[in-house]
């Protein structure tokens, strides 16, 4: 292609040539968003509550908060905050590898390519997005109604909430599975349990793992703060120091906390870069 | 002709005590392609991305249009920027930006911010943007993603987008390594008919001797990060690219 | 001819020794947590007390109201700690790409970053609702700053994976700071950075319906004092009107990523 000699720079006479980054439709669509989006947020921000006085003294109100903490009631460690901590612990562990368990059949069930039935597809789908939708702190609720205070209302929560998120990722796992070994095995008459052990499962075993421990390291957040409606945990401690208004010892609660998230974090990544 | 770049004593060390360039000197005239050929790891990059300072020299001089770009910094290395255009390699275009978008590129060293975010370039860039896209012989392709186009194509792009900065010297390194034969032939008319019809100088980094001794008027050779040839393709002997190259298995 | 028998699978003592781990993990956990089979059991009496308690749902017109009010708060308090979010979260975001930023702009500000995503969201907005007092706003403030520690890691995240040769070749045309963020960064992260921001649209909205339990506005106030009436029937409500919305969301957010993709 040889190079015309012509310098770059207006003719006279010639069309001008115009230049539009979005096409016409893509336009509306994307004006149709902002307007959308920005009558979403000068609405809520003229309807939402405030009120000003309490605007005005919240710096003041927060050096209060930090001042009352400190120094950190170390005492509370023996006297509550140490065992709360190991059930804490138990209660995120134990709720996940539940979770797990019933995780796997929904998932299963919401699969198209495993289960056909797009009834009960639809269903296992309710059942995940209604999982996800409650709070773990709202699951915790409704078992402390049932099985009473303590870490079992606490693990149960977990263990439902997670259900939602760890079927879901799961089930898109398994719809993403090549088709090729699965065609294999079914050519050669192998059962239904069977391929999905043989089949399905080696090809999602790495999903599965890197899942269970996001939601692991999830949960031990969320299980930090299932006390303060009674479901076990360190969130008791922390709700007796608020209720007390011992806020030297809401500070240890959160300096505690603190550093279980961060070694949480350091032990996920680790695991993950050495073993997955 | 005045020299429009001149390099003096210019070094360089990735590690202490290892200099990749080692004294290079060099004038470069105001027109006309020159190529600059070498084994790979003999400093040939280095030295063309020196110029535009996308590495920094260890020491030496680089002038430009009077300036020494070594030691500029900030606004004003911006500016000296904005007068070299560079084409690499991969061609480095943004892939999810559409061909008239990476155009554009080649003005932003002269278009405010706010303008680039809207996106609303003055008329006379745009207009210059399609008599490129003609030029190279992409006049449909205005709004076709980057990444939709074949190799060839995509250096067609990144030499129109150093065209647009309406440099006074143009740089490639290593232009044609990504492509095929008759891509490359290609792309070599096009950067020697740039560097005729603009009357500036065009610099190329290249692997292919042959190429260079076709399309450059002058050919530099490099070997362990010094000059050991610098005359025109006419001049340049088997004995040369003996020294070089080293060893003459590849000649046969 | 003596036969040696050889093994198709060698066994993975690995492996099987963490599964043993985990089995005896599991045994020792439930008898921490006091789970006898006869607490079971009456938990399960219990529940089937509580679902008959919570059937049929209660759809009064004054509990409708209450409804209504609370699941607009609830919203309201989505919408703007993710906008809020967002605007905060795209500079934090590109502070703490260590690609871009010299060494401790990066690590400052991950180490902000860090502190935004330590804290479950109810914990910032008890702090909150002391600092500024109960309502939306004490939510909207914890909610913003969980956006914040999701929205910039994520962020960074993707700066970090970008080709620097595409940015490399925008900045050699002479573009200022600016200029390369807007042609060269922004151009390759920005589906990305959608899709999780309309991830984080979603998470909020599910956080906006709990932060009320403990203040933060929001139909978590309502829910909690439902419960503690025992109106186990308006909770059912509640929870209804929560999973409707949350699916609806999710719906709205899939379209959206895929719109811009």
């Amino acid at each position: 292609m040889t190079p015309s000699d012509r310098l770059p720079g207006g003719v006279a006479g010639s069309t001008v040539r115009r230049w539009v980054r979005f096409t016409p439709g893509q336009r509306i669509g994307r004006t149709l968003a902002y307007l959308i989006s920005m009558i979403a947020i000068v609405w809520s921000v003229r309807t939402i509550e405030v009120i000003p006085e309490f605007l005005y003294d919240a710096p003041e109100q927060a050096v209060d908060l930090f001042r009352r903490m400190w120094p950190i009631d170390w005492s509370f460690w023996h006297k509550m905050v140490a065992e709360a901590l190991v059930e804490t612990f138990h209660t995120a562990t134990l709720g996940t590898l539940i979770a797990l368990v019933l995780a796997i059949p929904v998932a299963l069930l919401a699969a198209r390519n495993v289960t056909p039935s797009v009834g009960l597809n639809l269903l296992a789908k309710f059942i995940l997005v209604a999982s996800r939708s409650v709070n773990s702190l709202i699951w915790a609720l409704l078992f402390v109604a049932v099985f009473g205070p303590g870490a079992l209302a606490g693990t149960l929560a977990i263990a439902f909430r997670s259900i939602g998120f760890v079927g879901k990722l799961l089930a898109e796992a398994l719809e993403e599975t090549p088709v090729g070994p699965i065609e294999a095995l079914t050519a050669a008459g192998a059962p239904r349990g069977s391929i999905l052990l043989e089949g399905y499962w080696p090809q999602i075993e790495p999903s599965f793992w890197s899942v269970a421990l996001f939601r692991w390291d999830i949960n031990v957040r969320e299980s930090a703060v299932l006390g303060l409606v009674g479901a076990g945990g360190i969130g008791v401690a922390l709700d007796t120091g608020l209720n007390n208004l011992y806020w030297d010892q809401v500070g240890l609660c959160l300096l505690v906390i603190f550093v279980v998230v961060i070694a949480t974090e350091i032990a996920t990544s680790t695991i993950r870069s050495r073993i997955i | 002709m005045s020299a429009a770049l001149v390099i003096r004593n210019l070094r360089k060390e990735y590690r202490a005590g290892v200099p990749v360039l080692k004294d290079v000197s060099l004038e470069i005239g105001g027109e006309g392609l020159t190529a600059i050929i070498g084994p790979s790891g003999t400093g040939k990059s280095t030295l063309i991305r020196c110029i535009n300072r996308l590495v920094d020299p260890s020491s030496g001089q680089i002038l430009f249009g009077g300036e020494d770009i070594a030691q500029l910094e900030g606004r004003a290395l911006r500016e000296a920027r904005r007068r070299i255009g560079m084409v690499f390699q991969e061609y480095n275009l943004v892939e999810r930006l559409t061909v008239m978008e990476n155009l554009l590129c080649g003005r932003l060293g002269y278009v405010s911010v706010w303008r680039v975010w809207l996106r609303k370039f003055p008329d006379a860039d745009i207009e210059r943007a399609f008599e490129l896209l003609d030029t190279v012989g992409l006049g449909e392709f205005a709004t076709r993603r980057a990444d939709a186009l074949s190799g060839g194509q995509r250096q067609r792009v990144g030499i129109a987008r150093a065209v647009m900065q309406g440099p006074e010297l143009v740089l490639a390194d290593e232009p044609t390594s990504s492509l095929d034969p008759k891509t490359s032939v290609e792309i070599m008319e096009l950067l020697a008919g740039l560097a005729k019809a603009r009357s500036i100088p065009v610099v190329v980094n290249i692997h292919n001797v042959e190429l260079a001794k076709r399309f450059a008027q002058r050919i530099i050779g490099m070997a362990q990060g010094v000059v050991v040839f610098d005359g025109p393709p006419s001049a340049l002997r088997e004995d040369h690219l003996i020294q070089i190259y080293g060893g003459q298995g590849w000649l046969e | 001819m003596s036969a040696v028998k050889r093994q198709a699978f060698a066994p993975n003592w690995i492996a099987r020794g963490l599964w043993l781990a985990l089995f005896v993990y599991v045994v020792y956990a439930l008898g921490i947590l006091d789970v006898s089979w006869d607490r079971f059991v009456r938990g399960l009496d219990n529940g089937a007390r509580f679902l008959g308690r919570m059937f049929p749902p209660d759809f009064g017109a004054k509990k409708l109201d209450l409804l209504w009010e609370g699941m607009v708060e609830s919203f309201q308090i989505a919408v703007l700690s993710t906008a809020a979010g967002v605007i905060l979260s795209l500079p934090l975001g590109l502070l703490a790409a260590r690609n871009l930023m010299p060494a401790w702009v990066a690590w400052s500000a991950r180490g902000i970053i860090a502190l935004c995503r330590s804290f479950h969201p109810v914990i910032t907005a008890i702090l909150f609702v002391k600092a500024v007092g109960f309502g939306a706003l004490a939510g909207v403030l914890a909610l913003i700053l969980a956006s914040m520690g999701f929205i910039s890691k994520l962020f960074a995240e993707a700066i970090e994976e970008m080709s620097l040769k595409q940015v490399e070749a925008v900045r050699a045309t002479g573009a200022g700071f600016f200029n390369v963020l807007i042609m060269g960064v922004l151009p390759q992260v920005n589906a990305r950075a959608i899709g999780f921001c309309a991830y984080q649209l979603d998470s909020n909205l599910r956080n906006s319906t709990m932060v009320g339990i403990v203040g933060g506005g929001g139909i978590g106030a309502a829910l909690f004092t439902a419960y503690q009436r025992f109106d186990y029937d308006f909770v059912l409500t509640i929870l209804l009107a929560i999973i409707a919305v949350i699916m609806v969301s999710e719906v709205v957010s899939g379209q959206l990523r895929k719109a811009f993709q």
